[in-house]
């Protein structure tokens, strides 16, 4: 599975990393905790690391512990993924201005980013990432977020009851799509890069060879990680668009609430609304663009006509798109395994019950 | 261009929502540089009667004689928006509406009661006049004024952003209450405006702006039964600042405990 060098880096070398990573003038985010959650935002020192912190996620429920460990990367993802760094919940896309002969001048806001570096990226989020990069792949303000990112990614040691990444095949390890990655240990880090500017950090970084012992127990660990309590249903991703009259849309429009937590914390999710916002002087205006859910009436209206008035609706457009046309648009299902949309949900609605349900019945022909 | 003429009134309310104009500061200069406002008692001009292109209202009708003032406000203003949660619903003293016993607490109330003259009902704006736009909250939040201003400035229908709260709360990248806290959060059915104000500072939210779009509000009562809320604890989360809005008067009234017989507290 793991072709780079690893190396190893007591637990001490993580303040080594974050002085490296500053002098080399990276902004730092890091995982925390905030308001009950992980959350990442700027790091400046190790001792904000979520250390000991470990977690209870079920369906509509989130739960932060404190236990001894020394560790500080046992829990398994908070709320946010890496889209908010890539994909902003909310961002002018340009500006325009009234001239004195009326006619308008058009600016573009593309601003010059600070190089991020972000600790503590999950496999999950990476393949999210990835897909994320097809979707967006000629959109100016996601390359420029995307061109300045360094991602430090960390093995998944402590999954959430939540999480059925390894039915995915995007996690629990991080894989591929990282600049960095660390396995966690009792006592330290097992270290690999796997791109240049990666490899330059990692020179600076007080590293040893990898002992036996290390790597035994970080396969150990990964084992254990890997029997997760979820899984993917068997269900046929191409069958999905055909099974519109299916009672089950009606049974979970029932229980559903339609507010869009689900597609806002999934880290694929990509559709946003565009809004114009002029000053009040009527001489000036923001071109704006911020996150949408299907879920919402804006995102099916088409002048005139609201092509998904109701609940039943938006949540048959969320499954059938996410793990269904998904395949078509980008070769593989929009879901990577994360858990989110199942905790998140403030009913605590679980898309994989929906989906066994359908695997189970036929088509509506 | 003769500069449009606007008017600010006042009926049953607590000023708030002017306040929330008042507020704008230095927007308020630029406002009045692209507008005449002719009257608008909290900051000290007074022509309530003079024929005007905007007129905002602020409050409810709850006494014979707005029943009567409101109807020269709309036929003296070219467009009607009402400002904030007592206008478009009621607002908090339409709770009176709720236990149907006017007289008897007006005259427990009172010492006089002879000069009180209050309707039995209290009623939102709409109910009397056509209202052109609605604007929710309690208060109002400025930018949303002054949105719903440059819109009609340049003849084009103000957006009527009837999202959830729970979109915004996402975007503002809070972490949900009701998730993290169990706490019985309003978010999911309420129509977004405040920036997500409460859950940003670890509160449920608690309706203000009304109910959304597509409002699920009976699921979400569900909800809160399962998380431990009683019948009267469910009931005052939809029956409180909007408990006129139909969507949450609905719902409120499934979990409300009939007055009879109960004691008071
Ligand atoms: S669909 Fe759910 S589990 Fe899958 S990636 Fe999105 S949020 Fe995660
Ligand atoms: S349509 Fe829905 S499921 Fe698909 S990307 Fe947009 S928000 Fe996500
Ligand atoms: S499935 Fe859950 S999170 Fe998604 S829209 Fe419905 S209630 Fe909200
Ligand atoms: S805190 Fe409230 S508004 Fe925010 S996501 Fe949760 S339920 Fe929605």
């Amino acid at each position: 599975m793991l072709t780079q060098e690893q190396h190893y880096m007591p637990r001490t070398g993580m303040v080594t990393l974050l002085t490296e990573l500053q002098q080399r003038g990276y902004e730092v985010i890091g995982p925390g905790v905030q308001d009950g959650a992980i959350v990442f935002h700027p790091l400046t020192q190790v001792d904000s690391l979520p250390q000991g912190i470990e977690q209870t996620q079920q369906p509509g429920h989130y739960r932060l512990h404190q236990t001894e460990s020394a560790r500080y990367f046992s829990w398994a993802n908070g709320p946010q993924a890496l889209k908010p760094l890539t994909f902003a919940p909310r961002e002018t896309l340009w500006r325009s201005e009234q001239n004195a002969d009326g006619s308008l001048r058009f600016t573009e806001t593309l601003a010059d980013r600070s190089l991020t570096a972000v600790i503590g990226i999950r496999g999950c989020d990476l393949a999210a990432l990835a897909l994320q990069e097809q979707h967006f792949a000629e959109d100016p303000y996601y390359r420029q977020r995307r061109a300045n990112l360094l991602l430090i990614a960390v093995d998944c040691s402590h999954p959430a009851d939540t999480c059925f990444c390894a039915s995915t095949g995007d996690g629990p390890g991080a894989d591929r799509g990282y600049d960095i990655a660390l396995t966690e240990l009792d006592d330290g880090y097992l270290v690999r890069a796997n791109s240049e500017p990666g490899k330059a950090v990692l020179a600076a970084l007080p590293l040893e060879a990898a002992s036996q012992k290390h790597l035994e127990q970080a396969d150990d660990q990964h084992r254990h990680a890997r029997q997760q309590q979820r899984q993917l249903p068997r269900f046929d991703p191409e069958r999905l668009i055909h099974q519109g009259q299916s009672a089950v849309w009606e049974a979970v429009a029932d229980r559903c609430l339609s507010c869009g937590n689900c597609t806002s914390v999934c880290p694929s999710c990509f559709c946003f609304s565009e809004q114009e916002v002029p000053e009040l002087d009527g001489q000036t205006s923001s071109h704006q663009r911020q996150w949408d859910s299907c879920f919402s009436e804006g995102h099916s209206y088409i002048h005139g006509h609201r092509f998904r008035p109701d609940t039943r609706g938006r949540y048959r457009q969320w499954l059938t798109h996410k793990f269904g046309s998904w395949v078509e648009q980008y070769g593989r299902s929009g879901c990577t395994g994360c858990g989110r949309c199942i905790s998140w949900c403030p009913v605590g609605i679980d898309p994989l019950e929906i989906l066994e349900q359908l695997g189970q019945e036929g088509t509506d022909e | 261009m003769a500069r449009p003429r606007i008017a600010v009134h006042k009926f049953s309310s607590c000023d708030g929502c002017q306040l929330a104009f008042l507020n704008l500061g230095e927007a308020l200069l630029e406002l009045s540089e692209q507008v005449e406002i002719l009257h608008f008692l909290e900051a000290g001009m007074n022509d309530p009667a003079t024929p005007v292109d905007i007129a905002f209202v602020e409050g409810s009708l709850s006494t014979p004689d707005e029943l009567e003032r409101i109807q020269q406000v709309r036929a003296n203003s070219r467009y009607l928006v009402t400002l904030g949660a007592c206008a478009t619903s009621g607002g908090l003293q339409a709770l009176r509406n709720l236990e149907g016993r006017h007289d008897e607490w007006r005259d427990a109330i009172y010492a006089q009661p002879e000069y009180i003259q209050t309707l039995k009902e209290v009623r939102p704006i709409a109910s009397a006049v056509k209202v052109d736009l609605e604007l929710w909250g309690c208060p109002v939040n400025s930018d949303q004024v002054l949105a719903a201003v440059r819109a009609l400035l340049f003849g084009v229908s103000p957006v009527d952003d009837r999202d959830r709260v729970c979109l915004e709360c996402k975007r503002q990248q809070a972490v949900c209450v009701m998730v993290t806290q169990g706490r019985p959060c309003m978010g999911p059915v309420t129509r977004t405006g405040c920036g997500a104000l409460c859950p940003r500072f670890g509160r449920d939210c608690y309706g203000c702006f009304g109910p959304s779009e597509t409002a699920q509000t009976d699921t979400l009562a569900q909800r809160f039964a399962g998380l431990g809320l009683v019948p009267d604890a469910i009931a005052r989360r939809f029956l409180m600042i909007n408990s006129q809005a139909p969507a949450f008067l609905q719902t409120g009234r499934v979990f409300f405990h009939t007055p009879a017989g109960d004691q008071d507290d």
